[in-house]
Parts: C-alpha cells; structure tokens; sequence
C-alpha cells in the first residue's frame, strides 16, 4: 500500500531532510510533512520543494495534533541521531532520541490513520566487545549492554518501537539497523574524523569498519516507506575496512594512542569542537562491528549500490582529501628504484 | 555411533611401515606434483618468471633478486594506500602472507623439523573442521599446522583457527590474530567461516590442554563442551582428527605461579627448567621434532537434520575424535624414539 501522508521526523539533517525531498518527487504521496526543531538549511529547503516543514519539538505533545490533523499514514522517524549539536549537547541529544521517540510513538498510536512506521535505528545496538562474535545476524543481542550514549539510547528506543509494535498490531513497523554512514555529502562524527590530518587511534587495536553509502541510506528508507515490509534488518554495505586500512586509504597517518590515553583525547578533540566521540564510539574504535546483511538482501530486497571499500573510496574523492604521502610519489619512488635496479644490473 | 569403537593401538596395517620413510615423502612428492615450492610468498613470483622466460630473450629477463625487489616495493605500496582486501573476520591474507608466515619457515623446517602425515585428507576444497590436540605453554602447534596446510597441502589452503576470548581482548595480539585469520571460538562465528567454504581449526582443549604440566604430557584434557561437533553438525562439513607430536616438549612447564598468572591476568604464568631463570633466553623452545597427522575425515553430513539437536549424538561424536586423536598420538610416541632427533 502506497503512503499517501508521510511525516518525517529530524527533517534539517542530511537523512531527514533529502528523504523528504526523494517522497515530495514522488507524484504517489499527496503531502510531505517533515518535523525538527530548528529549519532546514536553506539549500535543503530549496531541494524538499513542495514538502512542508514543521517547527516542532516532538518531545512536545504538540506532535499529537500534527499528526492527528493531518491525517498521517506513515512515519518515518529518522531523527535518532549519534551527532550531539555542540559540546554541551550530549543531553540534549539523548532526550531527542529517547524522550522524542515516546511522545511520537504516544502519538501515533493515539491515531487512528496510522499504518506504517519505519524507524531508523543503529547497528551500535549490537555493542562492541572482544567477546562478540565476528558478524551480527539481527537475532544476536549485546554481550554487555552499551552503560551510555547513543547506544544505550538506541536499545532504548528500539525497546519503545517493540512495545509499540505489541500494542498496535495493524502498524506496520520497520526498523532498520543502520551501519555507520559516509558519503560525500553527509556531515557524521566517523566523516569528520577521517579527515583529520592525523588520525588518533587506539595502540594495538584495529577495528573492522563497515560502511553504508549516504545515498544507500536513503534508497533504503524510502524502499521501507513506500513498501510493506516490517521487520528488523542490519543495513550496511559489502565488505569490511579495517581501521587502519581506511585511515590509509584516505591518504592520513594514524597516531596510536595508549588506551589509557584515549579518554583524554577524546576530552580534547570535543573541546577543541573538531570531533565528538562518545564512549561507546571510543570502543567502537577497539574493535569495531560487522552485520550480517543477508536477510536484507533476501526479504527487504535491496543490495546497497556501493560497498564498504567503494563507499569509503567515494567520500575520500568527494571530499577532496588530499593525501599527505602523494600516490604518484610512491609510483615515481617504486620506478625510481627499480630502474637504478636495472642499471646495477 | 551406539557402540564403543576399538581402535588398534599399532595404527592401521598401510600407516606403520610407509611412516618414518614415507612421511618425507609425502611432502617431497606433494611439493614435486605442483611444482609449487611450500614458501608462500615465492610461488607468484616463480611461476611468472617461468613465463617471463618463455616469452622474453634471455637479456632482457630481469635478475630473480630485482622481481624479489619489485614485488617488495609493490607490497610496500599497496600497504602505504591501504590497497588490500580484508574479509567480515578481519582476515588479511596479503599481510599473512607477506609479513607473518615467512619467519615461520625457519621454525617449521629447520628447528622442530615438521613432519606431515596424511595431508591427503585435508580436502582441498570446500569447509572442514581440523580439531587438534593442543600442548606446549604457548600456541606453536596452533601456527605451525596453520603453516603446514598453507605451505606442505597440495592446495595451499589458509587455516582459519578459533581463539580463545583472551587472545582477541589483548592489545596487539588480539588485532593480529584476527589479520592472520583467526576469529573467536564462539559458534556463530565457526558455522559462518566452515558454510563458506573455508578450513577451519580448532583446538578444543583450551588452556587446559596448552596449560598442562609437563608430567600429563599427551595426556587429552576434556574437549570443552562439544560446540565444535554441534558447529560440524550443522554446516555437514567432515571432522578431521589432527595429532601433533612434540609440541609437548618445546616448553616443558614445570611449575606455574599463580600470583603472577592473576596479576598479568593470563590463565597461568609456567616455569620451566629454563624460564624464567635465564630470562628471555629460557622463552626459546626446545628444538624437539614434531610429526603431524592428519586422521581420516569423519563425516557428518550423514546423520540427518537437526542432528546437532541430538546431545547423545554430539557427545559420541565427541569421544570419537577425543579417542582417535588420542590412539594416534600414542601409536607417534611408540614409534618415535627421540625427543629431538625423532
């Protein structure tokens, strides 16, 4: 069944706001709603076109009426975000997530027009932890549940989701479990990290970095909106990165720092507002995670465009990163010695 | 699998006589069919300079030290612009192959001397299950038979292992052994790696096995809780009984303290008769020689669905490879005759 009144929430960030954009060019939905406290950029607004926006705290009650007046049939709640506004923004951050998804999900089961939900969660509900197996199928919990930050928050809203989809068996409700993202347009703590000039990591760790294409993204939350297909599905992209390994592609140097270091560089980089890791990203840097993505393949029916490798390869191009050690260097160096080779000969 | 199995204890009539003579064979014949020499990182090389020279006047051939030179400035710049491949498990067989197999080689050949018997039943395609006796304080068994089914196996194949939870919580050692294609000894993690197609090792004995004093040597310790045969089971993938002698006698732990154990947070700190008394110098393993036998596989595609299901089945399965490992390292230890000289 087509939507024909789709709202979505966190409409000023890059997902919110260009999944509003892809559904007002869409002829088959009547009305476009985006939701977020603050108005998009104007660039954004420009590309949403004919999609309406709402100056509206979804913490507030008032989100209720929104959707009662307009009659919404889908929700697409996209506004779960890792990405504090500023330094002080962490608790701000976790109330929009947790707090924001209980009002919206009070409200949708309040209204009757209600039939689809789809909810952008994470893949860091899985954790990270040595004692976790290689790959994450979607029937695999956390060895230890994340104490804090946006993980936690995610167990927590995809717990509120599961009790929504128990009190409203009619709603279709699809929950997608998102890799980290990366792109050439879109604004992540894992984009800004990967272009700093030297890159801190953690000594004697080397994580495994599956990456999602932005643009996989968003193909695969409008598949979910315009589709009926409810569920949990790990979405990420083929193949793995390992840290260092990406931190070369890009074309940076790594500097390890001593676990017992590495909270203290992270206080750092937030003060100094150039990254904003929080503790479970720290760990996600010890040992990383990888989804299994079969069932996505399979019953959701997408297979993302572009793979970990391409994907990461993208955004180094898009962003124009340039590399400290010129390739070209290294081809003249390798040529450079071998035909002194052949001299010698 | 109802009732008990004998196995004899002079090994099988065509094992005895070929064995001492013939295990030497078998690696000299298996390399000669192939013509591919056991050095993992020289083979590419060699088979196009073969080419080279079928295609080139012999001057313009450059000198095998300068194809040596190439491939090294070429693997130095596929490190430097992360030009690689890495599997979901963190497996990097570029680095394996290039960085930390080739030291091994020394190791295998010159100081415990390895021999392999039965390499025929490795199979060279498709998922299988290595479950091996483990012995020695520190994990050589565990890399040189990862290093025998790499160099001496007529396929090369890579020995994907199962580690134990500490090994992958450790700085540095945890990130390489995921690089050198180990993943953790959880079953999730071996079903993924044995359905797709890969040969898989484990060495279900555990710190209890490599942790033995010295007097239980050859001794099998319980084989954990038979996750392994229950990860055969539902992948069908055939059980390959692996026995490797002298391994036991590399580090032959003596004492164990146990105060330092806990404070470094290890399963047990060993002394040997020359660790930690001459300090790093005790840390070098005794040069004993070393057999490794491959058993015959086991199937288990045989037993229907849901046979995992089945405790009674996975425990007599258990047995099985418990018993046939350990009849066979008892038929090596009558046979050999020397610790070190074999």
């Amino acid at each position: 069944m087509a939507p024909k009144v789709v709202l979505v929430t966190g409409c000023s960030r890059f997902l919110g706001g260009h999944l509003a954009a892809r559904f007002a060019a869409n002829p088959d939905i009547e009305r476009v709603l985006g939701v977020d406290t603050e108005p998009p950029s104007r660039d954004l607004l420009r590309r949403m076109g004919r999609a309406e926006f709402v100056r509206a705290d979804i913490r507030n009650p008032l989100i209720a009426k929104v959707i009662a007046t307009a009659q919404v049939d889908t929700v697409v709640h996209a506004s779960v975000t890792a990405n504090p506004a500023g330094p002080t923004g962490r608790t701000v951050m976790k109330e929009m997530n947790v707090i924001g998804t209980m009002q919206l999900l009070a409200a949708c089961q309040k209204s009757p027009h209600v039939r689809k939900l789809v909810v952008k969660s994470t893949s860091a509900v899985y954790g990270s932890s040595s004692r976790d197996p290689a790959v994450f199928t979607e029937d695999m919990g956390p060895k230890d549940l994340p104490s804090s930050g946006y993980a936690k928050d995610a167990v927590e809203v995809e717990g509120y989701v599961r009790g929504f989809a128990r009190r409203r068996p009619d709603v279709d409700v699809t929950a997608l479990r998102f890799t980290n993202f990366i792109g050439p347009r879109i604004d992540t703590v894992l984009t800004r990290y990967f272009a700093l000039p030297v890159v801190p990591t953690v000594l004697g760790y080397d994580a495994r970095v599956q990456l999602l294409h932005s643009e996989d993204a968003l193909a695969v939350l409008e598949r979910a909106t315009l589709h009926d297909l409810p569920g949990v599905y790990n979405v990420g992209g083929d193949g793995v990165l390992l840290l260092s390994q990406a931190i070369r592609r890009a074309g940076r140097v790594a500097l390890p720092v001593p676990s017992a270091a590495v909270p203290m560089m992270g206080r750092f980089f937030r003060s100094a507002r150039l990254v904003d890791f929080s503790p479970d990203q720290m760990r996600f840097l010890n040992w990383g995670r990888v989804v299994d993505t079969t069932l996505l393949k399979r019953e959701f029916g997408f297979t993302p465009r572009w793979t970990t490798q391409q994907a990461f390869d993208d955004y180094v191009s898009g962003r124009a990163l340039r590399p400290l050690i010129d390739p070209e260097l290294l081809t003249s160096v390798e040529r450079g010695v071998l035909d002194l080779a052949a001299k010698l000969r | 699998m109802a009732e008990a199995r004998v196995i004899p204890l002079h090994g099988a009539d065509r094992e005895a006589p070929r064995r001492r003579r013939g295990a030497a064979q078998v690696r000299a014949h298996a390399a000669a069919q192939h013509s591919q020499p056991p050095q993992p990182s020289e083979s590419p090389r060699e088979q196009e300079q073969a080419q080279g020279q079928l295609h080139e006047p012999v001057s313009a051939e450059p000198a095998p030290w300068e194809r040596h030179l190439a491939d090294l400035l070429n693997f130095a710049r596929r490190r430097i612009q992360g030009d690689y491949e890495v599997d979901e498990f963190g497996f990097d067989p570029d680095l394996t192959d290039h960085i930390l197999m080739p030291p091994l080689k020394p190791l295998y050949e010159k100081w415990f001397r390895v021999e392999t018997i039965g390499m025929h039943n490795v199979p060279g395609e498709g998922g299988a299950l290595i479950v091996a006796n483990h012995s020695g304080t520190l994990p050589l068994d565990a890399t040189m038979t990862a290093f025998a089914v790499r160099a001496d196996h007529p396929k090369r194949r890579h020995l994907r292992m199962l580690g134990a939870d500490l090994v992958f919580k450790t700085p540095v050692l945890g990130a390489l052994a995921r690089k050198s294609g180990q993943t953790l000894a959880c079953n999730p993690d071996a079903e993924r790696l044995l359905s797709s197609g890969e040969l898989v090792g484990v060495w279900p004995e555990g710190f209890k096995g490599i942790g033995k004093p010295f007097k239980d040597r050859y001794k099998l310790q319980r084989f954990g809780r038979g996750g392994f045969v229950s990860a055969a089971l539902n992948t069908g993938v055939p059980i390959i009984p692996c026995s490797i002698v002298g391994a036991e006698e590399i580090y032959p732990k003596i004492g164990d303290i146990k105060a330092l154990a806990r404070l470094f947070g290890f399963p047990y700190f060993p002394v040997t008769p020359f660790f930690p008394f001459l300090g790093p110098l005790g840390a070098i393993p005794l040069p004993s020689k070393w057999y490794i036998e491959f058993g015959e596989p086991i199937r288990t595609d045989v037993h229907g669905p849901n046979a995992a299901d089945d405790p009674m089945l996975v425990f007599n399965l258990t047995d099985q490879v418990r018993e046939t490992i350990q009849q066979t390292l008892y038929r090596l230890l009558t046979q050999r005759r020397n610790v070190f000289l074999g």
